[in-house]
């Protein structure tokens, strides 16, 4: 009896051949998707590397301050970068608060009705629209109805209706990460719902609603579509090293279309030329990015529950 | 007496069910009313209807009329100041992501008070009154979702009485709460009985029984007995479902 209940002891800690298997299997699995999340990072520092070894003989402070000169062929990237950096901004400007407060609404306020429903099928639809019938659209309301030409102000437009739905989208999921009780507690106090969003829901998803709002800068800053038909141009001189030297109702080059032309439009371009542009571009992004992260693990430091 | 509260053939519809199926009762100034009953018998709808916060639930109706001091709370267009009029401890504590004090001082402060002075008295008053004071006074910036649960829940209910409600009600407070704790929060409730009418929705029976001068029983959205907690505890209540539920056959 007693030998019976030991070797029954033993068995338990002696590997089955099932067991053997599942952790064969285990190790297996693990080592796959391990493969497949360097898979997902290796284009990354494969185009980043490559751009930064093509583009090193002509990346400089002055290429980043000139002017295009020589029909293209030769010069820096100066009034690319500053128009990429004025539509950006402007489109931000307009799209920001507009989608900021528009989640907040329909988060915060809006019932679920009929009309709710039509705006987020709205919003969810408009994210999928193709940059390019954006340009359209842009062309036709703010180029040509609004009569604002083709202009800096018209192209940020275009820009901002096309990051709106996704600046919606994600404010609206930074306020559902508040807690519900929160609000609850504050409405059992006497709070109005205004009053509850500024003193608790807002301080909260702050961090969350700016993410998601830098990272259109990301996507407003590579589109080449919906800018060339409203307001970016082939070649517009400034004036050099000046950060005031486009008026919103100005035509501008941006660094996106240029990268187009210079890539595709214009013959015996020297061979760094584009790739210079081509890391001006990125990497204004990934800084951009990058400050979005930064943001974001400071202010989850200061989360609060 | 005058009541504080009247209901009369209470009535509440979610969109596809029937929460409480025409409630009548009373409440009178400075008892504790039991109100005690099985899950899903309407408890916390009710109170959701004194404080007018259903109304942030989509889909419900209300039919019948429910007075405070003779007044139909539907009548009453400062809804936020019928709120503070009544203070409302739900069941998981909730401290908002706010220090202990601006926990406190919120309620006041969004009625628009900003004196500091006033302000102070009022935290140091109600996290007294609360048994919290003693715990947290050194430490009054630091956050209240920081607190444990038992100090969140008083936390809760500092922040109910902080606007001097005249009504208190409380649903299931002990439900995430210690016992040591429970026992000093139904201290804290005999002595603000003194100044407040209070409405205590509990799931332990044995809690109305220490506490509530009149107990009402609720089931399935029917309010089946309302009575002096003696006779309600008693062993010939009205109705013979009271007599179980209080007993532990069902429920």
């Amino acid at each position: 009896m007693n030998s019976k209940t030991e070797i029954a002891a033993q068995d338990m800690f002696t590997e089955t051949a099932v067991g053997k298997q599942n952790r064969y299997i285990e190790n297996i699995v693990k080592i796959f998707f391990f493969i497949m999340t360097c898979l997902m990072i290796l284009p990354l520092l494969l185009i980043i590397g490559y751009l930064i070894y093509k583009a090193l003989p002509v990346l400089s402070f002055d290429f980043l301050l000139s002017n295009p000169q020589d029909n293209m062929r030769a010069g820096g990237i100066w009034a690319p970068f500053l128009g990429t950096i004025y539509v950006v901004v402007v489109s931000l400007l307009a799209a920001a608060p507009i989608g900021v407060f528009a989640a907040v609404y329909l988060n915060e306020y809006a019932r679920d009705s009929w009309f709710t429903r039509i705006v987020n099928l709205a919003v969810v639809n408009l994210a999928g629209v193709p940059s390019i019938v954006h340009a359209l659209f842009g062309l036709g309301a703010f180029v040509l109805f609004a009569g604002f030409g083709e202009s800096i102000l018209a192209a940020s437009l275009t820009l901002a209706v096309m990051t709106l739905p996704v600046i919606i989208a994600s404010t609206t999921e930074a306020l559902k990460a508040v807690p519900m009780s929160f609000r609850e507690a504050c409405w059992n106090l006497g709070a109005t719902r205004w009053q509850t969003i500024r003193r608790i829901v807002l301080p909260n998803s702050i961090s969350g609603i700016l993410t998601g709002v830098i990272l259109q800068v990301s996507r407003a800053a590579g589109e080449t579509a919906p800018i060339m038909f409203t307001g970016a141009v082939f070649y517009k001189p400034i004036a050099e090293g000046d950060i005031f030297a486009y008026n919103i109702f100005d035509q501008c080059m941006a660094l996106s279309l240029h990268l187009y032309t210079i890539s595709t439009q214009v013959p015996d371009v020297a061979e760094g030329i584009p790739y210079g542009t081509a890391i001006v571009l990125v990497g204004s992004v990934l800084l951009v990015n990058a400050a979005a992260i930064v943001l974001r693990v400071y202010l989850r430091t200061r989360k609060k529950w | 007496m005058q009541p504080v509260i009247e209901i009369s053939d209470l009535k509440v519809f979610y969109e596809d069910a029937q929460a409480l199926n025409g409630i009548s009762l009373d409440v009178y100034p400075n008892e504790i009313l039991g109100i005690i009953g099985p899950a899903q018998s309407g408890k916390t709808t009710l109170l959701k209807v004194i404080n007018r916060t259903l109304e942030f639930t989509q889909g419900t109706s209300i039919e019948g009329t429910v007075k405070l001091d003779g007044i139909d709370i539907n009548s009453i267009s400062d809804v936020y100041g019928l709120r503070r009029r009544i203070g409302m401890v739900l069941p998981l504590p909730v401290g908002l992501p706010l220090s202990i004090y601006d926990n406190v001082a919120f309620a006041p402060r969004t009625a628009g008070l900003r004196n500091k002075t006033d302000l102070d008295e009022i935290v140091e008053r109600c996290l007294q009154q609360a048994a919290l004071w003693d715990e947290v006074k050194d430490r009054l910036d630091s956050l209240g979702t920081k607190l444990s649960g038992g100090q969140q829940q008083r936390l809760t209910i500092a922040r109910a009485l902080s606007h001097q409600p005249e009504i208190l009600c409380l649903d299931e407070f002990s439900i995430a709460v210690d016992p040591i704790t429970t026992m000093r929060i139904e201290d804290v409730l005999k002595t603000l009985k003194e100044e407040m009418t209070i409405l205590l929705v509990t799931n332990l029976v044995q809690q109305a029984k220490r506490l509530a001068n009149r107990t009402a029983f609720m089931l399935n959205g029917d309010l089946i007995e309302i009575d002096e907690t003696d006779v309600i505890f008693s062993e010939n209540p009205t109705n013979q479902s009271t007599y179980d539920y209080v007993n532990g056959t069902f429920g």
